[in-house]
């Protein structure tokens, strides 16, 4: 990875901002890529139109989703310090190439009936690209916004959230402007008119991507220090006291306990927040079963229709998308630990209503549902900054994408736990209220163990930074900074 | 090494071409949340 690359307008030295560049124009080319690469929570819309042409079991195609999702842990965390080396804009033209060869590989594989190559297309090589494009963007954002990095990564992962939002209703309605007997209730759409589809998406967001790529930039100076940024106008001298300095790489910083707790608070975060997600229509219907009439010969019925349900889905879709803009945000006010108390703490509460008053009412249990959502995204879109907090910018890209690994466990861990809970129960969707408690009182464990985790993040001793040696060679804007370990 | 403030016509833009697409979204999801609410 180290070889030269073809393309030198996408090196990093050329992607470093001038004077008068203002930083306002770096969230939009972060949103680009974080919209498109957000899709990827929008593949359930294929997966029946999928499963009919390769005839095969909703498992198999499920697979293609999970390949892409661990790809994206993979990928973000092992390729995390080349993207710091080669700065965003090749990073997100790279991202860009596989995300967009990943839909075209996947559609020939519809075209030619080979799931393989979807596996390989949008699994893998699509996976890629969504690793190295989650954590590119971020990375860059909270060295342009050192003065408020929950503002910035916030912005960012609110774009990951809004992009199932936007590929959700757009590739349906693709697939019906291709096939159009798609468009009745029961139908699904040819094999044809996905493979189409994913060519109109891999175009598009290919295009979407490099928009973003050719408008990133790179703060001046030393790796997008607030110093630098401060003395070339970019941003307000008035917070530089905001400034830690800490400088500690990704390879100390697994070292450290600190990047454990947060390890295990995101993971705990991200379980507590799939367990409403997975299971969010048919839960809301099963809290609102009413028992069958005596006599009559139909099950117990639920007073939630599945249109309802679908409404409940939209909106924990709408509030998972805020709380990553608005929380992370506020806890450029509020402080990292603090809001993680709230998350996780207010979290166990939320939790604890939603098992034992939530029935009471369909708005009481949207209201705590939505809520908790709200922080499970919060969780997400404050990490980066919290990592900022204890590393500093120097790796702070590599080092997110080494603790994204807890994500990756904890999208296999939470369905597992609160499916097999569940189940233990019955089937989703003929239970009732209090077959949900057992798996909601888990969530109030797991949510328990992060906060105490929380409470055990304290700053990164010493030994772990970096010193700078300023020495000539590194002091021109567009080198590439050298830290050396010296003896403190 | 120095170059034209970036404008706002440029701003403006860059916002829109990423706005849009997103209030698409968010608008495609009220209307689904809605029915929650109408039933």
């Amino acid at each position: 990875m180290r070889g030269k690359f073809a393309f030198p307008f996408l090196d990093r030295s050329r992607s470093i901002a001038k004077p008068g560049f203002s930083r306002w124009l770096v969230p939009p080319a972060a949103l680009a890529v974080h919209l498109s690469i957000g899709q990827v929570y929008a593949f359930s819309v294929f997966k029946r139109a999928l499963q009919a042409h390769f005839a095969t079991s909703l498992t198999a195609i499920a697979w293609i989703f999970s390949l892409a999702i661990v790809m994206l842990g993979l990928s973000a965390a092992f390729l995390g310090t080349w993207v710091e080396r080669n700065g965003p804009r090749k990073a997100m033209f790279t991202s860009a190439c596989c995300w967009g060869s990943g839909f075209a590989i996947g559609a020939l594989g519809i075209a030619t009936r080979q799931l393989w190559l979807l596996y390989l297309g949008y699994g893998v090589i699509g996976g890629i690209g969504l690793g190295v494009g989650y954590i590119s963007p971020v990375s860059t954002l909270i060295k342009w916004f050192p003065d408020r990095p929950g503002l910035a990564t916030g912005m960012a992962i609110m774009g990951f959230g809004g992009g199932a939002l936007i590929a959700s209703p757009l590739s349906v309605r693709l697939m019906q402007a291709f096939d159009p007997r798609a468009a009745a209730p029961t139908a699904i759409a040819s094999g044809d008119a996905v493979m189409k589809t994913f060519l109109v998406l891999g175009v598009g967001y290919f295009a979407v991507m490099m928009f973003g790529a050719f408008n990133v930039r790179l703060p001046p100076g030393s790796r997008g220090s607030l110093a630098a940024a401060t003395s070339t106008g970019h941003v307000s001298p008035k917070y530089a006291p905001l400034q830690t300095g800490v400088t500690i790489s990704a390879a100390n910083a697994i070292r450290t306990p600190q990047f454990w707790m947060l390890w295990v608070v995101l993971f705990c975060n991200v379980t507590a927040g799939i367990g409403i997600l997975e299971q969010a229509a048919p839960m809301i219907q099963d809290f609102f079963r009413v028992p069958a009439a005596a006599g009559s010969s139909l099950g117990a019925t639920s007073r939630v229709s599945a249109a309802v349900a679908g409404g409940f889905v939209g909106l924990l879709s709408m509030c998972n998308m805020a709380g990553r803009f608005i929380w992370s945000s506020a806890s450029d006010l509020i402080g990292r630990k603090r809001i993680y108390v709230i998350y996780l703490g207010l979290g166990m509460v939320l939790y604890t209503l939603l098992a034992t008053v939530g029935s009471r009412s369909t708005a009481l249990f949207a209201g705590l549902a939505g809520m908790i959502l709200s922080f499970y995204g919060g969780g997400f879109a404050t990490i980066p900054a919290y990592l900022k907090d204890l590393f500093g910018t120097f790796q702070v890209g590599a080092i997110h994408g080494r603790l994204l690994t807890a994500w990756s466990c904890a999208g296999v861990a939470g369905p597992l736990i609160v499916n097999a809970i569940i189940e233990s129960r019955g089937k989703p969707g003929a239970l009732n209220a209090a077959d949900y408690q057992p798996a909601l009182f888990v969530m109030v464990g797991v949510l328990a163990v992060g906060f105490v985790a929380n409470l055990f993040v304290r700053s990164v001793h010493t030994r772990y930074h970096e010193r700078f040696d300023a020495s000539p060679a590194t002091a021109r804007p567009s080198a590439p900074i050298q830290f050396k370990k010296v003896a403190p | 090494m120095t170059q034209a403030p970036t404008s706002r016509a440029r701003l403006a833009l860059a916002w829109l071409l990423v706005g849009i697409p997103l209030g698409y979204g968010v608008y495609e999801t009220l209307l689904k949340a809605a029915k929650l609410f109408t039933g």
